[in-house]
């Protein structure tokens, strides 16, 4: 089960943090926290179910190009960060 | 005379209550995060704040208790089958939908209108607007895309709404947004060529008011100029100002269709206050003749502007609120003819509303 850290700035919609999901991509791993959190969906992805322009992803240590991040492959032991990209200010 | 009012800035909501003949922000809400549109509704008391995070979308807030407590409810949101796979920007205005119990209207960038009937719990876009041909011409007014900023529904029919948009021109639907008419003759756009001058789907409505009680009056802030129609906004006439007519805000006096305020700024290429002196302008007599109230505004070094939703009127007419770019607000108790500074260090004033 990869480890999804999500940044202090959403303590308020994600408060227990880390969380643990399934899944062997990123996308797979947050659909699984969509489907018990749905209302973290909307802060992390746009209407379009894209990566919202200024949320970055982090897996294992390394930034995720936006347009690929959500089809990245991941291992049962990656560790996720979701975070405020500081484009978004 | 309202005595309580709601200031949306770009760091959060403010409550403002008036004791002692002044005003104090009362509550402070969403600290830190953009609240690009509030409603106090009057037909129920609900407050609405539509909030812009930085990174994590749009989001609408409701409460039920006068501010002590706020719900997050589901955002407005494009569909997938919407043409050109827009997302949402931000929510630029909210109002309530008339006799209509529990209708809301919300603007948005990129220009959708979204309409909900029970309260913001659901929101549908209102796809016949967004699938007008003319929406190929619609193009950003100091944003990528277009937006919708004025929203009025017909006191007297609230199925009858009227809409304007930057830069998209005015339109009317007399069906809740089933079907629209492009309107805007004798609205004129410097910005464009010659020819396309008077094109109606290419104007820069900035701010559109409304007579509340004569529904039929409205007054337009454009890009460039200033205009009053007395068609619903079929037909509008230019106004002249004796020195600037630009400008984002306007208010329109809630009885008489002949009374109307405006915030003069050097125009476009600059969007400040003429030598650094601020002054609200008033007509009584339906854009014939003009007066410049100057009384409690900063009259040097100013560089504070007024957005489109920064300036406010009270049903009564006599009481006036405005907020500045600059985060300036002031609150004028007789129909703007002198002001008083309220705060000069609150963050950058999107919305002012009195309730």
């Amino acid at each position: 089960m990869a480890e999804l850290h999500f940044t202090s700035w959403l303590r308020e919609i994600v408060p227990n943090g880390p969380l643990t999901a399934g899944g062997d991509t990123v996308g797979a791993a947050l659909g699984h926290v969509f489907n018990e959190l749905p209302h973290v969906r909307g802060y992390v992805l746009d209407e379009r179910g894209q990566l919202r322009k200024h949320v970055c992803i982090f897996a294992d240590g390394k930034r995720l190009p936006r347009e690929a991040a959500l089809s990245q492959s991941i291992r049962p032991d990656s560790k996720l960060y979701v975070m405020q990209a500081l484009s978004g200010g | 005379m309202s005595e309580r009012m709601i200031v949306a800035t770009r760091k959060g909501l403010l409550q403002l209550a008036r004791k002692n003949g002044g005003w104090s922000i009362e509550r402070t809400s969403f600290p830190g995060i953009a609240v690009t549109a509030a409603l106090h509704d009057a037909r129920d008391g609900t407050l609405y704040a539509m909030l812009k995070h930085g990174h994590f979308g749009s989001k609408v807030h409701r409460s039920d208790d006068g501010g002590r407590s706020w719900q997050e409810l589901a955002a407005p949101a494009f569909p997938a089958d919407a043409a050109g796979n827009p997302t949402l920007f931000q929510i630029w205005t909210l109002e309530a939908g008339g006799g209509e119990p529990g209708r809301l209207w919300a603007g948005a960038l990129p220009a959708g209108l979204f309409r909900s009937d029970d309260r913001g719990g659901h929101w549908s876009h209102v796809s016949a607007l967004w699938n007008v041909p003319e929406r190929e011409k619609w193009f950003g007014g100091g944003y990528d895309d277009a937006g919708i900023h004025s929203i009025s529904p017909d006191p007297r029919d609230p199925n009858r709404v009227f809409v304007a948009i930057s830069c998209g021109g005015v339109w009317d639907s007399p069906d809740a947004g089933e079907s629209w008419t492009l309107h805007g003759d004798g609205l004129v756009a410097a910005y464009m060529p010659p020819e396309l001058a008077g094109q109606k789907e290419t104007q820069d409505p900035h701010r559109v008011a409304r007579c509340a009680a004569s529904p039929d009056t409205m007054w337009m802030q454009h890009h460039c100029g200033i205009f009053r129609s007395t068609d619903t906004g079929v037909t509008w006439t230019q106004l002249k100002l004796p020195v600037d007519d630009f400008g984002f805000a306007v208010a329109a006096h809630p009885s008489d269709p002949l009374t109307a305020w405006f915030v003069p700024a050097i125009k476009d290429e600059m969007r400040v206050p003429r030598d650094g002196a601020l002054a609200v302008a008033r007509t009584r007599d339906g854009g014939k003749t003009w007066e410049s109230f100057r009384s409690g505004l900063p009259q040097r070094d100013a560089f504070d502007l007024i957005y489109r939703h920064g300036l406010d009127v009270d049903a009564t007419g006599t009481r006036l609120a405005m907020g500045s770019t600059t985060g300036s607000l002031w609150v004028s108790e007789n129909a703007g003819e002198a002001w008083q500074l309220v705060n000069a260090h609150l963050p950058p004033i999107y919305g002012v509303r009195l309730y």
